[in-house]
């Protein structure tokens, strides 16, 4: 067993314990889905672009990892507040270590948080255009999860205390998940729209759910496989040295 | 097993550790006493590589923590003057975290988790959730994970804080045993100087950085003229009170606190 694994083990423990706030989570995807899709459904098929929860589907998928990862990640501001990270910091562990542990795990977490939406999405009528492809979708949730992990995770070293916390929030999350795509079709936008959803990295994960669930595509599915891993691996670099200048 | 040189750090504009030296034996339980932000756990973040040094030299068990900060880790415990350990685990999940990180193999891991949770009381409750044990409790289970990797030097930053005499007692006769038994070099710090008296062989007085006094507990109540380290501690240190300055940490904890309560 090494620090890896034992980190990553340790945010299963944690998650799993949290019953309450599973099913809690469930609860705005769902208010999503349910008003969303069944809200402008009917304006959506009138203009021609068929079913809207078809469409918002993969986008509140995208949604419920994001946030999840994301805020699993800044989770390291309350282990700095509860004096866990303490712990890691005096350990004989390198930090890039304890980073990957880290983000594996919470990634893991929104994973399977984003899979739980996927049983909502069916129970309101979502249905999967091609079964083969299904796999790749999860794919792309892990890509999303370990991208947003590591953006957290970078995020949370660098923050000291909660202050910060609500300019994230909207400032940054907000704005990831809003201009992404998630909730309406990329195509015919305003040019300078079209350019900020194409720098959002969210848009790619959206894009590439939508591949693999509903055969629809934006940017090419490979395209979004790319982009998503690179700004991963880029995030991941940026997160464990940040992390490796913590402080406590 | 400690040797600290001309030590001195620096935060902005204040000079937090400033030129201070001492040395600690192998085997010794040496205090560090001072007024609160005096440098106490300044020193301790430098001395457990938590903090770089801005000036002077520092050796643990020959090692500079700066430059073999691996290495050093390896060789201490810790309990720090606030709780780190995770609520959401178990008693014996928070043991085997530590464990591993400190590369101890699956058996000795195993056989030393129940020998320290049975020497300080909390074998029964190992399944338990450390978010449900008293402030007690948490205590004895950080010291008993501190000493699961069977370090050199044990650090032990107001351990007993906020702890009932029962308590306070019964931590301090195990710290006592363990540093007998395995001749681990206990370095601590405490705002109770009855504590000091009875445990330190040797201890250190700091105050706005500098050390104002060292020698054994009679020596300074001899060279101030006093009956208790107590006053001894007050001869040296006055009697004013002193502000600490709230860390990030503290303003987090003060958050969740507001929090809970609004809840």
């Amino acid at each position: 067993m090494n620090a890896v694994y034992i980190l990553w083990l340790r945010e299963m423990r944690r998650y799993l314990r949290s019953r309450a706030q599973i099913v809690a989570s469930l609860g705005q995807p769902a208010l999503y889905l349910v008003a969303l899709g069944f809200g402008l459904g009917p304006v959506f098929k009138k203009a021609g672009e068929g079913s809207y929860l078809q469409f918002v589907a993969p986008g509140v998928i995208a949604m419920t990892v994001l946030f999840s990862s994301i805020f699993s990640g800044i989770g390291l501001l309350w282990d700095r507040q509860f004096g866990f990270l303490k712990e890691t910091l005096v350990a004989p562990v390198p930090r890039i270590q304890i980073m990957i542990g880290r983000t594996l795990g919470t990634a893991t977490v929104a994973v399977i948080q984003g899979l739980l939406v996927v049983i909502v999405c069916f129970v309101a009528g979502f249905r999967v255009a091609n079964l083969a492809r299904a796999p790749l979708a999860l794919l792309f949730m892990g890509l999303i999860a370990c991208l947003f992990s590591a953006l957290g995770t970078a995020i949370g070293s660098v923050l000291e205390n909660m202050q910060g916390f609500q300019l994230v929030m909207n400032f940054l999350v907000m704005p990831i998940f809003f201009l992404s795509g998630a909730l309406y079709p990329l195509h015919n936008l305003p040019k300078m729209f079209a350019l900020v959803t194409q720098i959002d990295p969210l848009s790619y994960g959206v894009d590439g759910l939508r591949t693999m669930l509903i055969g629809a595509s934006h940017f090419g599915g490979a395209l979004d496989a790319l982009v998503l891993a690179g700004i991963a691996v880029m995030l991941l670099a940026v997160g464990s040295y940040l992390f490796s200048r913590i402080q406590v | 097993m400690i040797h600290v040189n001309e030590l001195v750090k620096r935060f902005g504009a204040v000079t937090a550790v400033d030129h201070i030296s001492f040395d600690v034996a192998e085997g010794e339980m040496f205090a560090f006493l001072g007024p609160n932000g005096a440098g106490k756990t300044t020193t301790i973040k430098m001395l457990t590589t938590l903090l770089q040094p801005d000036g002077g030299t520092l050796q643990v068990d020959g090692l500079d923590p700066a430059r073999h900060a691996h290495d050093v880790r390896k060789r201490f415990g810790i309990v720090f003057q606030d709780p780190s350990l995770d609520g959401e685990l178990t008693a014996q999940e928070n043991m085997e975290l530590h464990g591993v990180f400190y590369h101890v193999p699956r058996k000795t891991r195993l056989d030393r988790t129940e020998e320290l949770l049975r020497l300080f009381g909390l074998w029964e409750k190992r399944n338990q959730q450390v978010k449900f044990f008293s402030g007690g409790m948490k205590r004895r289970l950080e010291i008993a994970r501190a000493l699961l990797h069977t370090p050199k030097i044990l650090f032990l930053d107001e351990p007993t804080l906020g702890l009932d005499p029962q308590t306070r007692n019964q931590m301090w006769t195990q710290v006592k045993n363990l540093n007998q038994s395995e001749r681990v070099t206990v370095f601590l710090t405490t705002h109770y100087m009855d504590e000091a008296d009875r445990m330190a062989q040797r201890l250190a007085i700091i105050d706005h950085g500098k050390i104002v006094a060292q020698g054994t507990p009679q020596e300074l109540k001899q060279k101030t003229s006093t009956t208790s380290l107590e006053d001894a501690f007050l001869a040296l240190t006055g009697s004013k009170i002193r502000d600490e300055a709230a860390g990030s940490a503290d303003q987090m904890r003060q958050f969740a606190r507001m929090w809970s309560t609004r809840r």
